[in-house]
């Protein structure tokens, strides 16, 4: 585990939640400091997902517990949107498909919204078509998806990699990517994961939920956690995923008990 | 999420007021002598007095339909005033001497009449209750021979052109509603464009429903001689109150060889407010005649407005290659209920249509589309395309879609396409996550929907529609 000296972005404390009634997060801490990658694993329906939304701001997760304090905000108290216009940043698990609406449109309002917000000056769409593909070459897209519609049609790993392309775009101080890695081809893997590596900066952080090691050998973490029924289980450094790996989750359970 | 979605669409309908002028109202009922004297104040010839009397005798057999998926109570046909007009002082040569009121009126509205006419070079036939109130650019028009009038001027100076060409697309007695018009109607628009002649600019009509609980009966007819070309925009608003009133209008266009006619139609009349009381009763019967080879009529129409829709636009495709196009958006909200869509007749050969409809329901508004596609036997190589598609706001409202295709030559071909989608929670989100709130996201994604539709408008009408549907669905977040 390395030194933590960065400023604390985020303070999750004793966090649950409920979807529908259920009972999903159970009590969550964690922290994220400045400059600090960090890796939730853990098995399918442990409430990783869950945990990514609820800090998000999605409507139908009911927060019955516990506090979440993001750059000094209140962050619960937030509508998503305003999350997201305060640097809260989440690569969706699954990107929701949005037909009849032009990506370049979309991304270009996001832009507008979020950067606006932070006092960069705002683009035309001219201005913005430059300014997207920089950021597109970073990701090696092709510009025609630009002008297909958001996420409509696109393949896992298109859709993935549209999502880091709005993390180039919003810069985000904490960027939560929730398997990122599922669904991108080995070449794929190398190319995000080197576009992720550019946006790290001393100021921000990463979040990451994966459930393979092959995502940590390019994008290094410096705590790893373990998720399992709504709680973070069992945190240590970047060689316990490579223990997960090696062994599975139950013998963390086994430990605990 | 719901509430948020709820806020969206619940905002107050912004034309809503009523303009206090002075009008000449007929007492409530309809038998032969209310007819009569409405043919007597206009003035009419012998000939128009029997084809009213014909229709209302027909109408006088027939019953009102109810095969579209809408539901009201009875209308009491005898409880209506069939006839209303402001009284002009005098006959009006230019906008200066438009009643105040009535321009204050189309101010309120967001059309300053004469800038707006002048501006965006369009000839503005304002028609305010049932009758013209005044004609602008008609010295210009009238240069290159296009007649654009009030429909009772064009009964006395082209009495030859109304006798030829009135109820030639829809029979006096084609249903009860035309029937009705055919024999009460008030007025409306007249145009006319000779052969060989591109109109100059575009032609524009605002109707505006004033006087409570009179019917409007609006009649319009629109000829374009061979290789003639046309625009037609009508824009509609109406004030806000509690009773329901009919309106029950006939367009009929005719096109002859290589001639087209281009009909747009921006609709925002009273809807009634959010427990359904009030609102416009919309029964219009709109249809084109491709007369002539080569000829093309297409319709477009934005409806947002109304208590009830029931509108068929439709192209009877007679001459050989003519074309017909039906493109629509019809957003309902709250207690509204909307079944619209087209029917394209295909007769002549090598025939081709287009229909692409969007329906967007919000509230707990019914939406329903409902087309008929027929190729007759003698329609050899026709085609037709068609899309329909469904947008639904919220949980509580309903879209329907109810496509007829009859086709009798084998050789034609027919495409369906329909899709319903649902701006969901999860969209919003999505939206949400990246910094958009609900209300920009709604719309971004509304725009997207209607896209294909809106690029068929005139420009300044695109822009003016674009308003609308952001008025219809905007409003404060919770
Ligand atoms: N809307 C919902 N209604 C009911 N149950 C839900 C809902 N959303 C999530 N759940 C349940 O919450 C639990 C946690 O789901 P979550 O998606 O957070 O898991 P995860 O750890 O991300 O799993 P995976 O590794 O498969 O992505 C699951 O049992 C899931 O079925
Ligand atoms: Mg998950």
């Amino acid at each position: 585990m390395s030194e933590s000296t960065g400023k604390v972005l985020l303070d999750v404390r004793n966090l649950s939640a409920t979807v529908a009634g259920v009972q999903i997060l159970k009590g969550i801490d964690f922290t994220v400091r400045a400059g600090e990658v960090h890796a939730i694993m853990g098995p399918n329906g442990s409430g990783k997902s869950t945990f990514s939304k609820v800090l998000a701001g999605h409507p139908s997760y009911e927060v019955t517990g516990g506090e979440v304090e993001f750059d000094g905000q209140d962050l619960l108290a937030l509508p998503a949107e305003v999350r997201a216009r305060a640097g809260f940043f989440l690569s969706f698990q699954y990107p929701v498909e949005v037909p009849g609406v032009a990506n370049s449109q979309f991304l270009r309002l996001a832009y507008n919204t979020v950067m606006g917000g932070r006092g960069r000056e705002e683009l035309d769409p001219l201005e913005f078509d430059d300014y997207v593909r920089e950021k597109l070459q970073l990701l090696e897209m092709d510009p025609a998806f630009l002008e297909r519609s958001v996420n409509t049609g696109f393949s896992g790993g298109e859709k993935k990699r549209n999502e880091i392309l709005q993390m180039a775009l919003l810069e985000p101080t904490l960027a939560f990517l929730d398997e990122t890695d599922s669904g991108l081809d080995i070449d794929a893997l190398r190319i995000v994961a080197h576009g992720v590596n550019s946006l790290r900066a001393s100021g921000n952080a990463i979040v990451l939920v994966t459930h393979y090691q092959r995502l940590l050998n390019y994008i290094v973490p410096d705590f790893v956690h373990v998720m399992d029924g709504g709680r973070l289980v069992k945190t240590g450094g970047k060689e316990l995923a490579l223990e997960l790996e090696a062994r599975g989750y139950d013998w963390i359970g086994r430990e605990a008990a | 999420m719901s509430a948020v979605l709820q806020n969206l669409i619940d905002q107050p309908y912004k034309h809503g007021f009523v303009t206090d002028i002075e009008s000449d109202v007929v007492p409530k009922g309809l038998n032969e002598s209310v007819i009569r004297s409405i043919s007597a104040r206009k003035n009419e010839p012998e000939w128009l007095l029997e084809f009213r009397l014909t229709a209302y005798r027909h109408w006088l057999t027939m019953t009102e339909p109810t095969w579209p998926n809408v539901t009201y109570p009875p209308i009491d046909f005898q409880d209506i005033s069939y006839y209303s007009a402001p009284k002009p002082k005098k006959k009006l040569a230019s906008m200066d001497e438009v009643d105040p009121e009535l321009l204050r009126t189309f101010e309120k509205l967001g059309v300053p009449m004469h800038e707006q006419a002048a501006l965006a070079g369009v000839a503005v036939d304002v028609i305010f209750d049932s009758v013209s109130v005044t004609t602008t650019y008609k010295k210009k028009l009238a240069d290159v021979g296009v007649i654009f009038c009030s429909f009772s001027e064009a009964v006395h100076e082209h009495p030859e052109l109304i006798r030829k060409y009135l109820g030639s697309v829809v029979p006096a007695g084609d249903n009860f509603y035309a029937a009705l018009n055919s024999a009460v109607f008030t007025d409306g628009s007249f145009c006319f464009i000779p052969k060989g002649v591109k109109c100059p600019m575009e032609l524009s009509t605002y109707f505006r429903i004033n006087t409570q609980e009179s019917g409007q009966f609006e009649r319009t007819l629109i000829v374009a001689e061979e290789g003639a070309s046309v625009s037609y925009l009508e824009g509609c608003t109406a004030p806000q109150f509690d009773t329901n009133q009919l309106h029950a209008a006939v367009v009929e266009l005719v096109a002859l060889d290589r001639a087209s006619i281009k009909y747009s139609t921006v609709q925002n009349w009273y809807a009634g407010d959010e427990n359904g009381v009030g609102g416009i009763y919309n029964f219009v019967t709109k249809r084109g005649l491709c007369q002539g080879v080569d000829s093309k009529i297409s319709w477009t129409q934005v409806e947002t407005g109304s208590a009830i829709t029931w509108k068929y636009p439709s192209c009877v495709l007679l001459g050989d290659n003519s074309v017909g196009e039906f493109y629509s958006v019809a957003l309902t909200n709250h207690l509204q209920q909307a079944d619209t869509g087209t029917k394209m007749v295909h007769i002549g050969k090598n025939t081709r249509s287009t229909i692409i409809s969007k329906g967007i329901s919000a509230g707990r508004s019914n939406n329903s589309y409902r087309g008929l596609v027929k190729i007759a036997a003698s329609a050899h190589g026709a085609r037709n395309f068609s899309q329909c598609d469904s947008m639904l706001i919220g949980d509580r409202c309903s879209a329907s879609t109810f496509p007829y295709i009859q086709v009798q030559n084998n050789g034609a071909k027919v495409e369906h396409e329909a899709t319903t989608s649902k701006i969901g929670e999860d969209q919003l989100f999505y939206f949400a996550s990246r910094g958009i709130d609900p209300e920009e996201a709604v719309s971004m994604i509304i725009n997207g929907f209607v896209k294909d539709v809106f690029t068929q408008l005139p420009m300044e009408f695109a822009v003016e529609a674009g308003r609308l549907l952001g008025l219809k669905l905007e409003g404060s977040v919770g």
